[in-house]
């Protein structure tokens, strides 16, 4: 029934959208949505990773990847959840180094959703991948599945969190895209940090938009996806790898 | 499942307590949840619907706002815990006399939701926005549904 009306809903979006002059838009296809509104196929959030802006030794997405979802070490790196990390790489021949974040891809082919026995790990229209915590059993079998490493499991009791972003042991998680922000129109946390204290290297914003940022460069730079043979379908695009 | 059907059994005896609990006098010789509500003003329903349906309410809500992504609905969580977090701990559950904790003692439930979930409001919606007039609407909405009834703004 669900699926159904969304589809019906995303179908109508789609209608609207061709039947408008070329240039001309409805000012909604455009902007985000309300907070009323359902997460629509109309849009496909996406991030682009400029690793020639990415700054070395710069971990300023990192830290409020921890801040804003309170993800909080307890000194052992081998179970801390870990949303997001910086990736360094140097090519053995030509010496060329660099280094780039990565974390939950936002596949349109989820691997994780495949394999997920609960439904716990599901796609939501608008393409952001996400854990359903209230039903995730914490058997792990995603975090197998991921050819990312990008998710964790929570190993120890969680406390103080945000309000925003409930997580606690016994259950899988991995980056949200900051949902609780981009549902009422913000970016995420590490892009805001990027754009602040890094070196801009992060673009977030609605691939399905032609107007927007990230849609406009990813039409005229190089971009690539990490391990692009595997036809996930990424939304998360990298320059300069 | 048969966990479920005892709770069940005790709940409709709470209820048929909480439902005379306004005429008995003090000192009755049955015991009863402390439940204060300091907000003025209403619920999201009248206050026997809340008693008694409560969770399953949360339960529509939540796959709504997690599933299709709906941040405005009537049961969010973090609603009732904007309304119901108690002035002295500014939280829903962390003294045993604060709103949800109270009845929940009372009535022989226990709660997963806030081993994940903060039992206190969120000070302000710290977002940086990519349109400011949807911002400046949605403050404005949210510090009128925080603030229930006319209310000044919740505490953090
Ligand atoms: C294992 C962690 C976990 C547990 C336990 C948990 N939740 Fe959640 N809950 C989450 C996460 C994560 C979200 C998604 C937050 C978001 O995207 O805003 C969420 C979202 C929600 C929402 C929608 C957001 C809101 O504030 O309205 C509701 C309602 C909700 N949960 C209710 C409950 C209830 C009721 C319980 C207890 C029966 C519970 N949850 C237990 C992790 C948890
Ligand atoms: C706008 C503020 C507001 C929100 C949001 C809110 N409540 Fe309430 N709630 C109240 C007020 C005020 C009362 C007392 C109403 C009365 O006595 O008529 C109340 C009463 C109740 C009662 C009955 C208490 C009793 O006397 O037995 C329950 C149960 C309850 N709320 C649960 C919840 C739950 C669960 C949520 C979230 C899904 C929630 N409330 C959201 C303001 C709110
Ligand atoms: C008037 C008393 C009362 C108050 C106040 C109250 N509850 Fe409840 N709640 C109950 C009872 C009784 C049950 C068990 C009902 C059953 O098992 O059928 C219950 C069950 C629940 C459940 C389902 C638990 C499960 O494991 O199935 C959730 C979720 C819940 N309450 C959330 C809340 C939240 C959140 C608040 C505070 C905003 C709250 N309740 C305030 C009486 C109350």
């Amino acid at each position: 029934m669900n699926s159904r009306r969304t589809f019906l809903a995303a179908s109508a979006g789609a209608i609207a959208g061709v039947a408008l002059a070329p240039g001309v838009r409805l000012i909604e296809l455009a902007s985000g949505r309300s907070p009323e509104a359902a997460a629509s196929a109309k849009n496909r959030w996406g991030m682009l990773v400029d690793t020639t802006r990415c700054m070395d030794g710069c971990t300023a997405c990192v830290s409020a990847c921890a801040t804003e979802n309170h993800l909080i070490s307890h000194g052992r790196p081998r179970t801390d959840a870990q949303w997001i990390r910086k990736v360094e790489l140097r090519d053995k021949r030509s010496g060329h180094a660099f280094a780039a974040p990565v974390m939950c891809q936002h596949c349109a082919e989820p691997p994780c959703v495949d394999v997920c026995p609960t439904g716990a790990s599901f796609k939501r229209a608008d393409g952001v991948v996400l854990v359903d915590r209230h039903i995730c059993i914490g058997c792990r079998y995603c975090m197998m599945a991921c050819p990312y490493k990008a998710r964790s499991f929570v190993h120890e009791e969680t406390h103080d969190q945000n309000p925003d972003v409930p997580r606690g042991k016994g259950t899988v998680e991995s980056c949200t895209f900051c949902v609780h922000r981009i549902d009422r129109g913000g970016v995420p946390a590490c892009v805001e940090a990027c754009a602040k204290d890094g070196g801009g290297a992060l673009v977030f914003g609605d691939l399905n938009d032609p107007a927007s940022e990230i849609a406009k460069r990813v039409a005229v730079e190089p971009t690539s996806a990490i391990r692009a043979d595997l036809k996930l379908g990424t939304a998360v695009r990298y320059r300069g790898i | 499942m048969t966990r479920g059907r005892a709770l069940r059994a005790v709940f409709v005896a709470t209820a048929a307590v909480l439902a005379c609990a306004g005429a008995s006098a003090e000192g009755g010789r049955t015991p009863k949840p402390a439940v204060t509500v300091e907000k003025k003003g209403a619920c999201i329903a009248p206050v026997e619907e809340m008693r008694r349906n409560h969770m399953l309410m949360l339960k529509h809500d939540r796959d709504r706002t997690l599933r299709q992504g709906i941040r405005k609905v009537p049961a969010s969580l973090q609603g009732c815990i904007g309304c119901h977090a108690s002035n002295r701990t500014g939280s829903v559950v962390a003294a045993k006399d604060d709103f949800c904790a109270s009845c929940h003692a009372y009535a022989g439930v226990t709660l997963d939701c806030f081993e994940c979930h903060s039992g206190k409001p969120k000070a302000a919606p710290a977002v940086q926005g990519r349109d400011d007039a949807s911002n400046a609407d949605l403050l404005a909405s949210m510090l009128r549904g925080r603030g229930g009834a006319g209310e000044g703004a919740v505490k953090p």
